[in-house]
């Protein structure tokens, strides 16, 4: 495990073992099994990984959004500015929601209210987080649909989410997120749910909103294209795991871990043409109800020797800033 | 809009119309002659005739059908066979402790049926959560009249906390008015809570696990918000519609619940009437009631589009 000091400079959110268990009828699924990394002031990071891997179960984690009846993160710690989110009251958390780290959702078209006008909504994160009162807070949801480029903000802050188009409505919940201008910004899978057109004016949007602010931002993606886009580091996640962390041009360049190398061949290549069929990775994702032996990849993994089925690899540098949890991750990195 | 409420309107007279018919074959379809059956067992042929003859049985059916018809639209409601005075006047002295009744009931179950499901469907599982389980299971089989005269024995015969039965007018005194509506409010809301608790806890937890939710949650929205804020009014559609059925279902409680607590009020007028084979008063009280009920349930459809900027008529 990574064991740094505990407020490094310039790291904003720091995570350490965190672990988080759903709990089923009769199993308990180890959606994440002890992870950490850091999210340093102004950086985006890039979390990647298939469906499942526990990459939005890290963000509502970090949250507390977790279903309450179902999930409970069972160990670990969040440090935000110092202080383990996990260990504050309710209401101390409820402080931190919206104001200090926002979020926004995968699809548009089910994340807003459908009763209330867009402007009513993100005025409302504005009064949770202010004594504003109803005008200002209204003025200010006005000034924030402008800033994400919605054409007539005057017009559009009255209107109800059911009259504004799905690239729209994720600007609306990006100018939600950002109306308190929050230090750390969680996308999860902001773009999936979108139009290939739309997806690529709402990353531009977060990019250049990124960069105006200064806020950090932790981007969730299964794609990796994006990440190359957006992020300047980026944490790979397998079955509630991460396998690699490293610089995004290291990454692209040097991937580290089998799963890595994986995922970068089942992108398209637009220069390849159509002919290519694409590579997949063989086998599938583990069940995570029962303790997994070893390397959870193994099964899956063309590199597989006999360490991998009996022990877990842990994450370690393959050169600074740059780990990947896999015993053979310096012939992986040769092939 | 205006042109849905119009359209409502016309298929509301449409509606009426059909009531209307069965209502008036009610009289002329019961077995016998309906002259006779007025006039009592020991008539004679002479007063059986006179009888028929100033009800106007002897003409065509549709012609009596359009004559009562336009008689009720002119306001006359016709003429009690057995107290003899017209049937508005008797409704109208018995409306007050009727709508008395109907509205309390009504408020004490709206409120209390929707917090309960409110707070069950807050805490799955909980101990609001268990303990409407067991209410409604309570409050859907027991009739008024079991709850009622547990409630007179409990709170008016043994503890002397409440009146027995008995109604005070509103004149004499909010007080003593709303100390005798007590017992027979909770009797007839017993049902009504449970009802309109069980859908509004169904319709909250559908709404609970909706992705917006989860937004409004990452704003750092307060539980109350989340509750009474985002849900309630997302879940409010068919708490709404629930309510128009209760309101269906209040009329038939209504009449047993007088008769239970003694309330002398539209209920008992009619279940006298039925005994007395009154059919003026009979046919008056039910094209009332059905004209009530189809214009609480054109309000509640307009009333939707206030919750959810969605619908649009």
């Amino acid at each position: 495990m990574l064991m740094q000091k505990s407020t490094e400079n310039g790291v904003l959110l720091d995570v350490r073992d965190l672990e988080t268990h759903f709990f089923g009828e009769e199993s308990v699924t180890r959606a994440l099994g002890g992870i950490s990394f850091q999210v340093k002031k102004g950086e985006t990071l890039g979390v990647v990984g298939e469906s499942g891997c526990g990459k939005s179960v890290t963000a509502l984690s970090i949250l507390r959004l977790l279903p309450k009846l179902t999930a409970r993160t069972v160990g670990g710690e969040v440090r935000f500015h110092g202080r383990d989110l996990l260990a504050l009251s309710d209401r101390e958390m409820r402080r931190i929601r919206g104001d200090h780290i926002a979020m926004i959702f995968q699809d548009p078209m089910t994340s807003l209210n459908p009763v209330y006008t867009v402007g009513r909504q993100i005025a409302e994160a504005v009064q949770i987080h202010s004594d504003a009162s109803r005008s200002v807070a209204m003025a200010k949801a006005e000034e924030m649909l402008r800033l994400v480029r919605i054409a007539d903000p005057d017009r559009r802050v009255h209107n109800y989410p059911h009259e504004m188009s799905g690239g729209m409505r994720q600007r609306a919940m990006i100018a939600m997120a950002l109306a308190c201008s929050p230090e750390l910004l969680i996308a999860d899978e902001p773009t999936t749910a979108l139009d290939v057109t739309i997806q690529a004016q709402i990353l531009r949007l977060i990019v250049d909103l990124k960069e105006r602010t200064g806020t950090s931002v932790m981007f969730i993606t299964h794609d990796l294209g994006v990440v190359a886009e957006t992020c300047q580091r980026v944490i790979v996640m397998y079955a509630g795991r991460i396998v690699e962390q490293a610089q995004v041009n290291d990454l692209f360049a040097r991937p580290a871990h089998p799963y890595t190398q994986g995922l970068m061949r089942s992108v398209p290549d637009r220069r390849q043409g159509r002919q290519r069929r694409l590579p997949e990775i063989p086998g599938i994702v583990p069940s995570l109800r029962e303790p997994i032996v070893g390397c959870s990849f193994a099964p899956r993994c063309p590199f597989a020797i006999d360490i991998c089925r009996e022990k877990t690899p842990i994450l370690r540098d393959v050169k600074p800033g740059h780990a990947a949890a896999c015993w053979r991750s310096e012939e992986v990195i040769g092939a | 809009m205006a042109a849905y409420i119009l359209r409502r309107l016309v298929s509301t007279v449409a509606v009426m119309a059909i009531v209307g018919i069965f209502i008036f074959l009610l009289l002329r379809l019961a077995p016998g002659d309906p002259a006779a059956i007025i006039a009592g067992r020991s008539a004679t042929e002479e007063i059986i005739a006179g009888i028929r003859e100033q009800l106007g049985l002897n003409d065509p059916m549709p012609v009596q059908f359009l004559r009562w018809v336009r008689d009720m639209l002119g306001g006359d409601f016709g003429t009690s066979i057995f107290a003899g005075r017209p049937v508005l006047e008797l409704i109208s002295q018995r409306l007050e402790p009727t709508l008395s009744l109907s509205i309390l009931t009504m408020i004490l179950a709206v409120t209390v049926g929707v917090s309960f499901g409110i707070l069950a469907a807050w805490r799955t599982g909980g101990i609001v959560d268990r303990l409407l389980a067991a209410f409604s299971a309570l409050g859907y089989s027991v009739p008024v009249f079991v709850s009622g005269y547990f409630l007179i024995y409990f709170f008016a015969i043994r503890t002397h906390w409440l009146p027995v039965q008995g109604y005070v007018p509103i004149d004499s005194g909010l007080g003593p008015w709303f100390v005798h509506l007590i017992l027979p409010t909770v009797a007839l809301s017993l049902a009504y809570i449970a009802f309109i608790a069980r859908v509004t806890r169904a319709s909250m937890l559908e709404v609970l696990s909706e992705d917006y939710m989860r937004t409004a949650a990452a704003k750092g929205a307060s539980s109350y918000a989340m509750l009474f804020h985002h849900a309630l009014k997302n879940a409010g559609v068919p708490i709404l519609t629930v309510i128009g059925i209760s309101f269906a279902y209040l009329i038939g409680g209504v009449v047993l619940t007088e008769t239970v607590f003694n309330i002398p009020g539209i209920g008992r007028l009619v279940v006298d009437a039925i005994n007395n084979r009154d059919y003026p008063i009979i046919q008056s009280v039910l094209i009332l009631t059905s004209g009530l009920y189809v214009l609480v349930n054109l309000t509640i459809d307009l009333a939707y589009t206030l919750i959810d900027p969605r619908i649009r008529y």
